[in-house]
């Protein structure tokens, strides 16, 4: 916790520059274990990220860090011109209360590889608990906007069954129209079609890269090259708990500059 | 598996036959148990002995039996062991509720003292626990409220006055279940996905919001079984105030038998009253514990509903022959 409190404090910039997320030199260890050593990366709004790299890399762990589930040791992390998880008053760090946590994630959206549905609600129900109890929206707006994200992502028929009914590939669309019930400004995806059968990943892309179109600002971890190939603006390849390299999709992917990207990129494709 | 050859002795390659959905396409002879008839005819005889011997031994007077079953003071006994029983669960449950979220929070001194509770409360007899209550006039002769070490106080009463038997009662039997309850609770919660509190935490709900709308609805079904066990102990265990003298059915069972020296009578009274009070109380806890599931797994229909389906089923089967 002491390095957050030494990091020199974060430039205020004009507001109109700054990155829509920014992470700088960003650590966090569990006990002895260090699993990120310093992440530098930004994303602009509208822009698509993807994270790859192979498992225990630390790419899932930067991922949860953005929206504060996990804590950073070192470093800070700035989100619309906020920094996350604290507040900055007289040049000091002060931890933030949960309810203003709670606020400052409710900007940002997540779609988990486990979808984590509320197994008790209806697709419908677990859409509309959020904007209803949190946001405070009017119970029939919710449920108007809840039936038209449905829609959007193909399973407007399916708003009354639980997730106990629904395929994996059906579940995380209706994961996808939660979050985005709440109308974020960022999206992170935690690897959101591993735990897919092959067959119905692909609904699952569809709908992220109709995300991604509609100009929506996007992280996602993912071992879908292809999916990175074609909607990421810029990909990120991490090992070890650092950035390996980023850039450009056809740089990183198409001409990788180092060795370790390249003998990732052949294991998995 | 032997049967197998038979039945598909066609020249030609098995087709999937298309079999008209309900139509039975396997006619077999079922396997025979004739254990099972043997231990039942066993059983049925023993039960018979026990049966007779009851019901021819002289030193039972069934009219008695027959004469106490509904009496007014037997009655009124049952009404206060259910409404005591109602009241210690609903309350023992808020508190236990209460104790469980105290020690899984994450401040240290909440969940100490949640510790604490229990580790007393569970840790000795409820039957000393009951007579502390009951006779708490004799550590505390006033109560009175103010501030502690100094002389202020708010008011000050008699304890006798304050604590009735029948509260008495409630705070023993509702400060004890509430440490079992919490402990309940406790297991409840930690059965629910830790995913569950990420999802509610990245979709910007409270901790307490999560709790109620998320972590509680679903630690209910964990919760339910458990707590119908509890609510049968519970009505018994009411029997257990007759030693602070609270009216309950127990107590009054006794009170008439003190005086008509019908002891074993009664105490058959007392038994059919709590086996039938009992028996009640599975009903709701059925039901309950299809609320809670629902969504986990598939809900078969309730044992009326299967009544009403075996009636039509009947019914329609008739119609089939009459035609």
């Amino acid at each position: 916790m002491n390095s957050i409190l030494e990091s020199p404090s974060p430039v205020r910039t004009d507001e109109h520059r700054l990155p829509l997320v920014q992470a700088r030199g960003v650590r966090k260890s569990y006990g002895q274990l260090q699993v990120l050593k310093g992440i530098d990366v930004q994303v602009d709004a509208g822009q698509v990220m993807c994270l790859l790299g192979p498992s225990g890399s630390g790419k899932s762990t930067f991922l949860r860090c953005i929206n504060h589930l996990e804590r950073i040791d070192g470093g800070r992390i700035n989100f619309d011109g906020e920094l996350i998880g604290y507040a900055q008053r007289n040049g000091k760090l002060h931890e933030m209360k949960p309810r203003e946590v709670a606020r400052q994630r409710r900007g940002i959206g997540m779609v988990f590889q486990r979808f984590n549905l509320f197994p008790h609600l209806t697709a419908l129900e677990n859409i509309i608990a959020a904007p209803i109890g949190i946001k405070r929206i009017p119970k029939a707006q919710a449920i108007a906007q809840a039936h038209e994200l449905l829609e959007q992502v193909g399973l407007g028929d399916k708003a009354a069954l639980h997730p106990a009914k629904l395929s994996g590939g059906q579940q995380q669309r209706v994961a996808i129209a939660r979050a985005l019930a709440m109308e974020p400004k960022l999206m992170l995806f935690d690897e959101p079609t591993s735990a897919l059968d092959p067959e119905l990943v692909g609904d699952v892309l569809d709908v992220m890269q109709k995300l991604a179109a509609s100009g929506m600002t996007m992280i996602v971890v993912t071992h879908e090259i292809g999916f990175a190939r074609n909607v990421a603006d810029e990909v990120v390849f991490m090992d070890g708990g650092v950035v390996v390299e980023s850039g450009s999709p056809a740089a990183v992917l198409g001409n990788p500059s180092h060795e370790r990207t390249r003998a990732f990129l052949e294991n998995v494709i | 598996m032997a049967g197998s050859s038979t039945v598909h002795r066609q020249p030609a390659p098995p087709a999937p036959v298309a079999v008209e959905p309900g139509a039975h396409d396997i006619v077999a002879v079922p396997l025979r148990h004739p254990g099972r008839w043997v231990l039942a005819s066993l059983i049925l005889l023993a039960l018979l002995g026990v049966g007779t011997s009851l019901w021819q031994n002289p030193n039972i007077d069934h009219p008695t039996i027959a004469r106490y079953l509904f009496s007014d003071r037997i009655v009124a006994g049952a009404v206060l062991t259910v409404a005591l029983t109602i009241i210690t669960m609903v309350l023992s449950t808020i508190l236990g509720i209460v104790l469980a979220l105290m020690r899984l929070s994450e401040n240290p001194v909440l969940n100490s003292v949640a510790w604490l509770y229990i580790w007393i409360f569970r840790g000795t007899p409820l039957l000393v626990q009951i007579v502390f209550w009951g006779y708490l006039g004799l550590l505390y002769k006033q109560l009175s409220l103010g501030v502690p070490f100094t002389d202020f106080t708010v008011f000050t009463v008699d304890t006798n006055a304050l604590i009735p038997a029948f509260v008495a009662g409630v705070i023993a039997l509702t400060t004890n279940q509430g440490a079992y309850t919490a402990e309940i609770v406790r297991a409840g919660m930690l059965s629910v996905d830790q995913g569950q509190k990420e999802a509610c935490y990245s979709l910007g709900m409270t901790p307490l919001f999560t709790l109620f709308k998320v972590e509680l609805p679903q630690a209910m079904r964990v919760i339910i079984p458990p707590m119908g066990n509890e609510t049968i102990s519970m009505l018994k265990d009411t029997a257990l105030l007759s030693l602070i003298a609270v009216a309950e059915l127990y107590t009054v069972a006794a009170r008439i038998s003190s005086q008509n020296l019908h002891q074993v009578e009664l105490l058959i009274v007392v038994s059919i009253w709590y086996l039938a009070l009992t028996s009640i109380l599975s009903v709701p806890q059925y039901h309950l514990e299809r609320h809670y599931g629902r969504g986990s797994r598939t809900l078969g229909p309730t044992p009326i509903g299967r009544a009403v389906a075996l009636v039509h089923r009947v019914r329609r089967s008739q119609e089939g022959n009459r035609k």
